[in-house]
């Protein structure tokens, strides 16, 4: 198969699972307590405004009607008003979607970077046998959850130590403005520095066990042999050959990590009151915020339905044969 | 577990049922038999062992009940009193006992694991035979499927639905399975690719065997050891995804989990004090999933060495 064809059906497959996905929304806060209408307006405005902006969402509709209304105004990018903000929900959460970013971005990038580094280094090193950098800690990181890791990490290099501040993403007072002033300073890093070593580690102990156990199975293989026997230097032989073939399996997990990521991030924002998109939609179902929870929802999905084409793809550029099937 | 057919019987229903059951104990046995050859692997069964029994012998282990105050012998209520002989593991702002809430913890979040892992594997394994098996359009059509359910972020899914549906144990496993189904299906589909071209398959169809004696006779006792493998990897991802889904403030308000005593600590603000309150229930968890993955490592070393996590 064409790389282009695999890629548009992989589109169209996208496209369908953001259908589902706004569909299990919808009809999960239809049914959420309370009225349908208590989904997107909220109860403390009064009875002349509430019936406005009932008629705006068209929740007076019978319900089909209101499920392509949904669909439009999503598409639109109309999601409603935040009932604790009182403003449009794109406008609340825009900034947090930054904040998460630029937590998780550099997070995933350095995990994915230094995991595979580190799989080959210590599978190179040390063939077979437990270590401790290769297996006893990532697989230790792998068996407990992040929200416990930081709350560890708070109470050791926070609250004992105090080298790091708890909570927040900057100094209280320390209010900058335009974007890059306000990630380009070094109170914004030193902020970042804990809950970003807590999610680079917890996101690495997966592809750092994947490659070091995949160096493992391809260095027996024939053609790394026939690579040594050609009298290639060793340096090329396991960069070229063994690197090179070990990495598919690391790009097969893809999956399994973004689920990793996705519920990461959630965890990690809310213990150290990260202000990003994981965090406030835990805020907003614990305070009946509907629009402002449906919407994070929704936008979480779409980032991890993206990522996953992106995977996809790459694993297809990297490995030609899946586009056979 | 063949049963040979000199000995066919006249079977009643009844019969055939207590016959599956055998089949499959002396199956899972078997593979029981297998983790025990290595010492990693009899290390993780010690440790499943070790928390199995807390969990059913709770009110007979724990000196407290879960949700017990504390006091001293004056009256006034231990709270965050540090770990000393009488509560190895502290007490909490609310003066429980931290060890007695970990061991009355064990129960739930086994229980809930083991269902949700269970129900998971059940479906999912259903789903990857008949798509590996029938292929084409219904291979098609239930692997799109499958792909949808991969596009569903977890844990904000989880939140969702137990905002909406309410918290009980039964919802919060039906939750889990409702999205855990997708990793068995896929893992058990690629199998059964392999199977199906194997000989016997051909043999009994040729026979004229229907396609379900095929998929539950022939091809799925050999993957049994696979969803076998699979339950018990999901079993340590299940208890880490309650304690998630608790320490959000989604769990359960009626009953103590490991992940409902680490939202208490966190929601409480008294973590900064009280370290052995955060400490022990993370400690339980980091034990269990580690048996876990010592036991899913020696089975698959035996079992199928390509196979390995790590």
């Amino acid at each position: 198969m064409d790389l282009r064809i695999f890629i548009v059906k992989r589109l169209l497959l996208m496209l369908l699972t953001l259908l589902v996905l706004m569909t299990i929304t919808f009809i999960l806060f239809r049914i959420a307590p309370g009225d349908p209408v208590a989904s997107m307006v909220s109860a403390s405005l009064n009875p002349g405004a509430r019936e406005s902006l009932t008629r705006s969402f068209g929740l007076d509709k019978p319900m089909h009607i209101q499920y392509l209304l949904y669909l439009k105004n999503f598409l639109r990018g109309d999601m409603g008003q935040s009932f604790y903000y009182r403003l449009p929900v794109t406008q609340v959460l825009r900034p947090k979607l930054v904040n998460t970013l630029v937590l998780v971005g550099p997070a995933t990038l350095i995990a994915l970077i230094m995991g595979v580094l580190l799989g080959a280094l210590t599978a190179a090193r040390r063939a077979g046998k437990l270590d401790l950098f290769g297996t006893v800690i990532p697989l230790a990181i792998k068996a407990v959850p992040p929200f416990w890791t930081s709350m560890i990490a708070l109470l050791i290099f926070s609250y004992r130590l105090d080298w790091f501040p708890s909570a927040g993403l900057r100094s209280p007072g320390h209010a900058a403005d335009p974007i890059l002033e306000k990630l380009l300073n070094a109170d914004f890093f030193h902020h970042l520095a804990l809950p970003l070593t807590i999610l680079t580690l917890h996101f690495l102990a997966q592809p750092l066990l994947t490659m070091r156990n995949s160096m493992l199975d391809v260095q027996g293989e024939d053609f790394v042999e026939m690579a040594r026997a050609k009298g290639i230097g060793e340096r090329r032989v396991i960069y070229h050959h063994w690197i090179r073939n070990a990495l598919l399996p690391v790009a097969s997990i893809a999956p399994l990590m973004i689920g990793a990521i996705v519920g990461g991030q959630v965890l990690v924002e809310t213990v150290f009151s990260w202000p990003g998109l994981g965090r406030e939609m835990v805020s907003a179902i614990n305070g009946y915020d509907y629009p402002v929870a449906q919407a994070s929802f929704l936008i979480i999905g779409a980032v991890m339905i993206g990522m996953n084409l992106v995977a996809d793809i790459a694993y297809a550029v990297l490995d030609p044969r899946v586009r056979l099937e | 577990m063949e049963v040979q057919p000199g000995h066919e019987r006249r079977r009643s229903p009844h019969h055939t049922l207590l016959r599956g059951l055998r089949s499959l104990f002396k199956a899972i046995s078997g593979q029981l038999n297998i983790v025990g050859t290595s010492r990693l692997g009899r290390l993780g069964l010690a440790g499943l062992v070790f928390f199995i029994a807390l969990g059913v012998f709770a009110a007979y282990l724990a000196p407290y009940g879960p949700y017990e105050h504390v006091v001293y012998p004056d009256g006034k209520p231990a709270t965050l009193e540090p770990p000393s002989r009488a509560h190895p593991a502290g007490t909490t702002l609310m003066s429980h006992d931290v060890l007695s809430q970990l061991i009355w913890g064990t129960r739930r979040t086994l229980v809930i694991a083991l269902a949700a892992s269970f129900s998971s594997i059940f479906i999912g394994t259903n789903i990857g035979l008949a798509a590996g098996y029938f292929g084409g359009r219904t291979d098609n059509i239930l692997m799109r499927i499958t792909d949808v359910a991969f596009g569903i972020p977890f844990l904000p899914f989880a939140m969702v639905a137990l905002m909406t549906l309410g918290t009980e144990d039964i919802i919060l496993i039906a939750v889990m399975t409702s999205v855990g189904w997708r990793t068995p299906a896929r893992i058990i589909r690629s199998q059964v690719l392999t199977l199906r071209e194997r000989p016997f398959v051909s043999v009994a169809e040729s026979l004229g065997a229907s396609s379900g004696r095929i998929l539950y006779r022939h091809i799925a006792p050999n993957i049994l050891p696979l969803a076998f493998i699979t339950t018990i990897l999901f079993v340590g991802e299940s208890a880490l995804v309650e304690a998630s889904v608790s320490f959000l403030g989604f769990g359960n308000p009626e009953s103590i989990s490991w992940g409902q005593m680490l939202f208490y600590c966190f929601a409480s603000q008294r973590m900064r004090v009280a370290w052995w309150w955060s400490v022990t229930p993370g400690l339980a968890i980091m034990l269990l999933v580690l048996s876990v993955f010592f036991v899913g490592r020696t089975y698959e070393e035996v079992v199928n060495p390509r196979l390995r996590e790590w």
